[in-house]
Formats: C-alpha cells, structure tokens, sequence
C-alpha cells in the first residue's frame, strides 16, 4: 500500500525534475550556469495559467492530443515497476499494453501535427513515425529476452520487482546489449541528442519541437509534463534492467531506485554533451543498430 | 411448460435437443436461401424504382434475422446435428451441419452483409443507377447466400457447389459497373485467380475422396504422414487465393478499389474470410500435424502482413490502403492459425487456444473494422468524387460524423488500445511469447520472431492510417470540390454507427467474445477434458478497466475544458507555422510527402517507380515529379509473363491454315505420335 502511494507521488511528481538535470549536466558540460533544475516545474506552471491560440484550421484532435497523450503515459506509468516494488497495476501481457500505450499516444500527437496544416509539422510527424517504426522491433526484441530470462510475462515479473533474486547466471552479455539497445530507444523515443535536438537549432526543427509548434499554454504545458513523464517512465525500465541489486529494505530501495534514475539523466546529458546529433538521414542507421543489438541479444538467450 | 425460473438459455428439459438443432438448420438454411433470393423480386419492378430496392433490403434483413436465430440456437447444442439428404448427383450428398466454428461465421455472414444492404439504400440508390441497381442487388445477394452455404457444407461436393456459386456472384457484384474498362481488367484478374483456387478444390477434394473414402468433411480417422501433408498444401494452396495470403493476392487490392464500397466492405471483411474458414476447417479435419505446417503459415503471415502494410502506406487511392490493409490482416489471422498448429503439433493446448482464438477473434475484428471503414470510404468518395486521398483535406469539418466514424476504425485497425483490434493481437501476442517459455521444445521459441513482425505491422499500421486519417479529414482542402460536401445520409451512417459501437464494445468488454470464442476453437479440435477459456489464459478483465479508466480519465478532462474554457482566454488564428501569415492549402504535407522517409527506407520491398523530369535551365520551369507503387507479383511478375506469352504464342498460328487436308494430316501425325508412345510404353 505504501509502495503504491511512494509509486504515485513519484510517477506524478518527479518526471519534470529529469529534464532539469539534464538540462544542468548540460550546462556544466559547456561552461554555464544553465537554467535551475525546477525549470520545467515553473514552466508548466506558468504555461497552465496563459490562455491560448488554436488554429482556425484544427478540429478537437488537436485539443485533445495533449491529454490523451498524458493518460497514455500515466497508465504505461502504472504498469511499470518502480524501485523494488511491483507496478500498481500488473498482469500477465502488460508490457503489450506499456507499448501500445505508446502507440495510442503517438497516433493522436502525429494527428495533431498534421491537423494545423503546417508542412513543418507535417515534417515532424513523418519522422516521428518512421522512427518509431524502428524503435518498437528493437523495444520488442527486448521484451522477448527479457521474458525468456525470466520467464514472466508481466512487467514487474520481467524485471524482477519485488524480489531479491534476479536474472539468472550467464545472462549478462545478453543484458548488457540489450541495455546498449534500449538506451538508444530511450534517447529516441523521448527526442534527445543524437536522434532529435530538444534544443531545436534548425534541421527544419527536428521531431518532437515541431510536432508542438502550435500548441500554447495549458495544451503546451500539458505536452511539456507528458513528455517528461514519458522520460521518467521509459527511464525506470532501463533502470530496472541497469540496477543489479536491491538491499531489500523498503526505504532504501526507494533511494537506490530514485539515485538511479537522476544517474540516468547526468548520463544522458553527457551523452548530449559529447555526442553530435545526427543529421536526419543517419538516424535510421543507429535505430536499426539497436535492432541488430536487441535481436541478436535474442538469438543468444535462444541457444 | 415454461417455468417461471426459467428465462436464460434453453435447456433441454424444454425443448427436444434434437428438434432444437433441427431448427436451428433449418432456420439458418432457409435465412440463406430468402438472402440468396432477396434481389430476384425487384426484377419484376421498373428498373429505377425505389421500394423494389426497399423490398430486396427488406427481405434481406429478414433471412439475415433468420439466419441470426438459428446460428444462436446452433450454439446451445453440445454436439453438431447434421442433415442428410442424396441427391441425383453421382457423388456426394446434400449434407449440412452448423457447428460452433461454422456459427463464428455465420455471425460475420448474417450481420455485415445486411448492415451493408441497409447502406446501399443511400449509397447506391436505385434511381440513381438503374442501369445496374438490380443486378447488384440480386448477385449481392446471392453472394452472402452461397457464402453461408460454404461455411455450413458438410460435404466436399456440396461446398465446391457452393464455392462455386460465390466465386461467380462475386464476380458479378465487383464488375458492377462493368462500362468501365479498368473494372473489367480486374474482373477478369479475379476470375483467373479464383479459378486457379477452384481447380485447386477440385483435386483437394478429390484427393480427400481418396484418403478417407467419403467426400464427407468429417475428421479423418488415421491417414498417413505423406498423404496429409498433400492434403495440407492442397488446402493452403487453394484457399490462399481467395483469403489473399502473398503472393496469391494479385485479384484482391484492384476487385477491392473498383467495386461499390459495400461491397468492398463485405468482400474485405467477409469473403475473404470464407477463404480462411476453408483452412480452418479442413486442418481441422486432419487428424495428425505435422511441426513445418504451424512454421509455414508464420513465415507467411508475419510476410504477408509486413508486405501488406508496407504497400498499403505507399498507395494513395482511398479504397486501394484499405484492400493492401487487408492484405495485412489476412498476414495476422494466418499467424494465429500457424501458432495453433504449432500448438497441435506439439500438443500444448495454451497455444492452439491462444493462437487459434486469437485468429477467429481478429476475424471478426477485421471484419468489423474493416468494413466499417470501406463503408467511411464510400461516404468519403459520395462527397469528393475522387479516390484519390492527396485531392481532399479538411473533410473533419463538414463531415464531422463521418470523420469520427473513421478514427474509431483507424484506431481499431492500428490495433491500439482499447479497441477490438488490439483485444484480438493481445490474445495472438501472448501466445507468442508463451512459446518462449517452453524450454522442453526450443525450437518452438523461434515463433518469439513472429512477435516483433507484428509489432512492426503494428507501427507501420498507425503510419498508414494517421496518413490516411490527416490527409482525408485533418488540415485544409486542397482543391476546391465541386458540390459543399456534407455529411451522408442516415442510410450510411446508421451502419456505420452500429459496426462502431460494436468495435468498442469489442475493445473494451472482449469478455462477450469468450463463449463464441471456446466454441469455434473447440469445433476446430476437441480439447477433451480442458475446460480452459481462452480468456483465462489471458487475464482479459485488465483490458476492461485500463480501457474504461482511458475513457473516464478522457471524460473527466473534457469537463475540466468546458469549465476552463471561461478563464483561460481562447483565441482564433491562422496555423502559426513559424511566423509565415500566408499559409496556403498547397503548402500542406501531403500524403506523399508524409510517407516519404519512410517509403524511402522501405524501398527495397516497394520497388517505387519514379518518374521525375526537371529542365536544366536559368530560370525554373515546370517540373514534373511522379511515383507509383507497381504491385510486386501482380505488376512486376504476372503481367508481364502474361504479356510475354502474347509475344510468343502468336508464332503458332503458322499451324492454323485454315485448310481441312492440313488438319487431317496433324490427326494422322497425332496418331502415329500415340502409338509410338504406346510403343515405348508397351517396351518399358
């Protein structure tokens, strides 16, 4: 009960802190001082209280977008296990719904972009479905290892929540590629350095920034927390993976779990700080790496 | 004799079960038969009068009910009652039987197709085409007649009989407007291929007569490991043309964008289905499976559905998507039937249930949806005159209904939560990913490959129908249209509506599927003293309350909109677009352009052909750009052997003078050619 509640306040609390840290490593990395890490706290506050300018041209898609977008991610939220409890919500084939979740969330933001009339964020949603279509083999290659490691076919049970024993001997080659490959979807799906630029200098403004061009205000602050919930929760996955242990003391695993996961967006800014983005014809060519990775990850647990 | 505490199902302390089930033969047979005859009265009427199509629906529905009421007693009976009569045919008898898979079927027959009649009344009105409205309606008819006929055959001769029949009804409705050259092409394309499938039943049937004695489709006692596997291939090969696996598909994406949109609806969503019905059946027949059979139809389905979806996203022609779409379908269906063979030839009963209830659920998933959107694509086509979804735009708004009516059906198809098509893969996902904890049989986790291809069907789904959704309904119109387009009539919309409630009712509560479900999996092989639902193996009730809780979260926030709607300042203006103030329509992506990237990476399957012409000079001039998406077997094979064969055969005329001595003399060559045969013959 207690871990359902610790479950909750985190999924709806923590996500907007993620991208603060990110945004700081950032800074640090180029010599600034950089934004506060509650940066994206006051902003979507601030964007909650602005009214806003919706095309002539849009129809309800583009209102409702942004919200479906957030429930989505908060039930794939749900679905996830956080630190070494079980997700609130688990059953055998969950981790089928985490992904269409996704799929459901995508299907409305591309409509929305597409719904202003704008050729930028047609661009935008073009290339949010075509690399989407090569993160889910990898993401699914993965789930297939990850079920035949452990045999469960829930996500709490895949990852092992809940217990102190984890995956077993000689899975670490295997674990260790799909890490690599999951990683790569991670930083893909949630639009970072080197597949998109949250920054957004030109290359017709990339993925996600110009999916949103014109949402404003609430709508806007809308996306901004679903898409720093979307990070935390694909986050808390590899986290799970990454994170060999767990003491077994509720409290302490918490910590671990919570370190793990602000370890996680220190590394993704260093990622973003050392890496180049890629110009838009090379993405495909890193996504599909992280199939090969995740599908011969596969072949191995298979033999 | 009714007793008050009695209400819900009969039992048989009621009625006699054997006078229940003859009923229920009986009423499914003559709810087919006033079908088949349903468009024959309107022959005697004017040929642009209104109540004699009136009439034809009428009667339509009424056998539809019938039927509908004897299907749902043919339910309540444990064990199959079959009616036998002999006829003055040399072979076979008139025997049919309605068991469950036959009822899972006759569902789909008796609903889809009257929903679709209802729609005609608006879409195909009669004084409007009375050139051809009475022909339609008597062929449609017979259609779904001899479609129901098919599926309750209990014997080889009389489904061929019956196969025949709507192999040749069908070829009648998709030329309805046989005026036009490029509906004949493909009339004649079908006509081929359903033949090639005919001939194909012709020496299954035969061979089957051999094996087991009968032409009765009953399960075969014992039969030796060669002669099923003949059996098998005969069956995937000549059933495979008519569901539309790859590379027997040529007929089915042109027979689909050519005929009227209802009866796209019903070919996509219903006779397609018979085909597969047939693999269901008779490898329900056969008493031993062989390993290779379930590992087939994998390969195939998870091809198929890749291929399909994959062309389906590169075309641009409304109604051309939604067959290629079907195509893909088909691939997913043939998955869950390769999993349940895998299930039966290594005896792991979770697997035939999973993977076989998987399939017939997306079975009738794909049929609703489908059809559902094939009858989207008429109202679309009624409202633009064009098939073509790169000259409309901005439909949402003077068709609202419609436009709704169509995302419930992308939705579904895209197979996302929480809808019916995602309720069905659910069931064939999980299946799959049990193979992989079977450590006893290895090899069988190779079927885990079949789960990424349909994950990547999956998405490669939601990019062809939010391609589809945004550039028919989303942003503005991209040229100007004839007529103000509006809304269809209620005739259209009425179907429409119902086939979405039902696709949602589908998606959130699957559970009402589950005793149609353990029926027709139990019919195709008795899984004897496992009581096991299909949905205890998937615990179904979570999609229940993550789809309910979807909904109400949805709910909740449009309510906090309304409220909010007076505190935050709404302004109207035109798409920001970067600060640019003349946006235009042209300026829009377009499907195309949309697809582009995508199509790009996938250009070693879809083989584009592009033609582009651009003048090198100072100044620009007008430039010409154009790709096409050549079927790969259809266009890039069969024609063009076909064409070849025109080239060569004509050098054979040298033979035909003309001249009766010269024939006399190819008789006399011919004979002597035999009895050198007979010779060598006689001396080996």
């Amino acid at each position: 009960m207690i871990d359902i509640g610790i479950h909750l306040v985190l999924l709806l609390i923590l996500p907007p802190l993620l991208p603060g840290i990110i945004n700081k490593t950032k800074a640090l990395f180029a010599g600034r001082v950089g934004p506060p890490v509650f940066q994206l706290y006051y902003d979507i506050f601030k964007l909650m209280r602005k009214g806003m300018v919706i095309s002539e041209t849009t129809t309800w898609i583009f209102r409702a977008a942004p919200i479906i977008t957030l429930i989505c991610v908060f039930i794939a939220g749900l679905l996830v296990p956080l630190g070494n409890a079980p997700a609130c919500l688990f059953f055998m084939g969950d981790f089928l719904l985490y992904a269409y979740l996704f799929g459901l969330a995508r299907f409305f933001t591309t409509c929305a972009a597409l719904d202003t009339g704008s050729a930028f964020e047609g661009m935008g949603a073009s290339r949010e479905v075509t690399f989407a279509s090569l993160t889910e083999p990898a993401l699914f290659f993965a789930f297939l290892v990850l079920v035949k490691l452990s045999g469960s076919l829930s996500l709490s049970g895949m990852l092992h929540a809940g217990s102190i024993g984890r995956y077993p001997a000689g899975s670490v080659a295997p674990l260790v590629m799909i890490i690599i490959g999951m990683y790569i979807v991670f930083l893909a799906e949630n639009s970072r350095i080197p597949v998109d630029d949250p920054q957004t200098h030109l290359e017709l403004t990339m993925i996600h920034e110009v999916m949103i061009l014109d949402h404003s205000g609430p709508l806007l602050g809308i996306i901004e927390y679903a898409s720093s919930m979307k990070l935390f929760v694909l986050g808390s996955v590899l986290i799970n993976i990454i994170i060999p242990f767990y003491s077994g003391v509720q409290w302490l695993d918490w910590l671990i779990f919570i370190g793990g996961l602000l370890c996680l967006s220190v590394v993704v800014g260093i990622t973003e700080s050392v890496i180049a983005r890629l110009r838009m014809p090379r993405v495909p060519s890193v996504l599909i790496a992280a199939i090969l990775l995740c599908g011969s990850s596969f072949v191995m647990v298979l033999r | 004799m009714l007793s008050s505490d009695i209400i819900g199902p009969v039992h048989p302390e009621i009625f006699d079960l054997k006078e229940l089930k003859m009923l229920s033969v009986m009423c499914v047979i003559s709810g087919l038969s006033i079908i088949a005859a349903s468009g024959i009265p309107a022959l005697f009427f004017s040929s642009s009068s209104i109540s004699a199509h009136r009439l034809t629906v009428l009667l339509f529905i009424a056998g539809s009910l019938l039927g509908i009421s004897g299907t749902v007693m043919a339910l309540y009976s444990p064990i199959p009652f079959v009616l036998s009569y002999n006829w003055v045919l040399p072979f076979g008898q008139f025997s049919v039987s309605v068991d469950k898979l036959s009822a899972f079927f006759l569902f789909l027959i008796f609903i889809i197709p009257a929903l679709g009649s209802v729609y005609s009344l608006g879409y195909w009105k009669q004084s409007e085409h009375p050139e051809n409205g009475h022909k339609l309606g008597l062929f449609y008819g017979l259609l779904v007649g001899s479609m129901a006929m098919v599926v309750i055959s209990h014997d080889g001769v009389l489904f061929l009989i019956a196969w025949e029949i709507m192999a040749l009804s069908a070829f009648f409705v998709l030329t309805t407007e046989d005026e036009k050259s490029e509906v004949r092409k493909t009339g004649w394309i079908y006509l081929v291929c359903t033949h090639i499938g005919t001939l194909l039943l012709f020496a299954l049937f035969t061979f089957w007569n051999k094996a087991t004695g009968s032409f009765l489709l009953e399960m075969a006692s014992a039969l030796p490991s060669g002669v099923s596997s003949v059996l098998f291939l005969l069956t995937f090969l000549a059933f495979s043309f008519k569901a539309g696996f790859i590379p027997f598909h040529i007929w089915l994406p042109g027979a689909h964008a050519n005929a009227p949109s209802h009866v796209s609806a019903i070919m996509s969503g219903v006779l397609l289905k018979i085909g597969i019905y047939g693999i269901i059946r008779m490898t329900g027949l056969l008493p031993v499976i062989e390993p290779w059979w379930g590992a087939v139809f994998l390969a195939v389905g998870a091809f198929t559905g890749l291929f399909g979806i994959t062309f389906a996203l590169a075309q641009r022609d409304f109604k051309r998507i939604l067959a290629y779409s079907s195509i893909e379908n088909i691939g997913i269906i043939g998955m869950g039937i390769g999993l349940a063979l895998l299930g039966r030839a290594f005896a792991k009963p979770e697997l035939i249930i999973l993977g076989m209830g998987g399939s017939l659920f997306h079975v009738w998933n794909h049929a609703l949806f489908k059809s559902l959107l094939f009858f989207n694509s008429g109202a679309v086509i009624h409202a633009t005159h064009t098939r073509d979804i790169e000259q409309m735009g901005g439909l949402a708004k003077s068709m609202p209904f419609t436009a709704l009516f169509f995302i419930i059906g992308a939705l579904a198809i895209s197979a996302l939560p929480p809808l019916n098509g995602f309720a069905g893969e659910w069931l064939l996902y999980i299946g799959l990913f049990k193979t992989l904890g079977l450590s006893q049989i290895p090899d069988l986790a190779f079927a885990g490959f079949a789960s990424v291809a349909l994950a990547m069907i999956g998405t490669l789904a939601v990019a062809t129908f939010v391609r589809m959704y945004s550039t028919v309904f989303l942003g503005s119109s991209r040229f100007p249209l004839h007529d103000p387009v509006q809304d269809s009539v209620k005739s259209m919309q009425i179907p429409m509506a119902i086939v979405s409630v039902i696709c949602i009712c589908l998606g959130v509560i699957p559970v009402l599927v589950a005793p149609f479900l353990d029926g027709a999996v139990r019919a195709w092989v008795p899984l004897v003293g496992l009581s096991v639902s299909v949905f205890d193996l998937a615990p179904v009730s979570w999609l229940t309350t993550i789809g309910f809780s979807l909904f109400v979260f949805f709910a909740v926030y449009a309510l906090w909109m309304k409220i909010a709607k007076t505190k935050h300042a709404t302004q109207k203006g035109i798409t920001w677009d970067c600060g640019y103030s003349e946006p235009t329509a042209r300026m829009q992506y377009t499907g195309t352009s949309f697809t582009r990237t995508i199509v790009n990476l996938l250009s070693f399957m879809l083989q584009p052909k592009i033609r582009e012409r651009e003048k090198m000079v100072h100044f620009p001039e007008k430039k010409i750009f154009h790709t096409s998406f050549p079927d790969l077997v259809l266009d890039r094979l069969v024609l063009p052997f076909f064409e070849l064969c025109n080239k060569i055969v004509p050098r054979m005329y040298v033979f035909q003078q003309g001249q009766t001595h010269l024939y006399v003399l190819y008789i006399l060559l011919m004979i002597i050619a035999l009895f050198v045969c007979s010779g060598i013959g006689v001396g080996l």
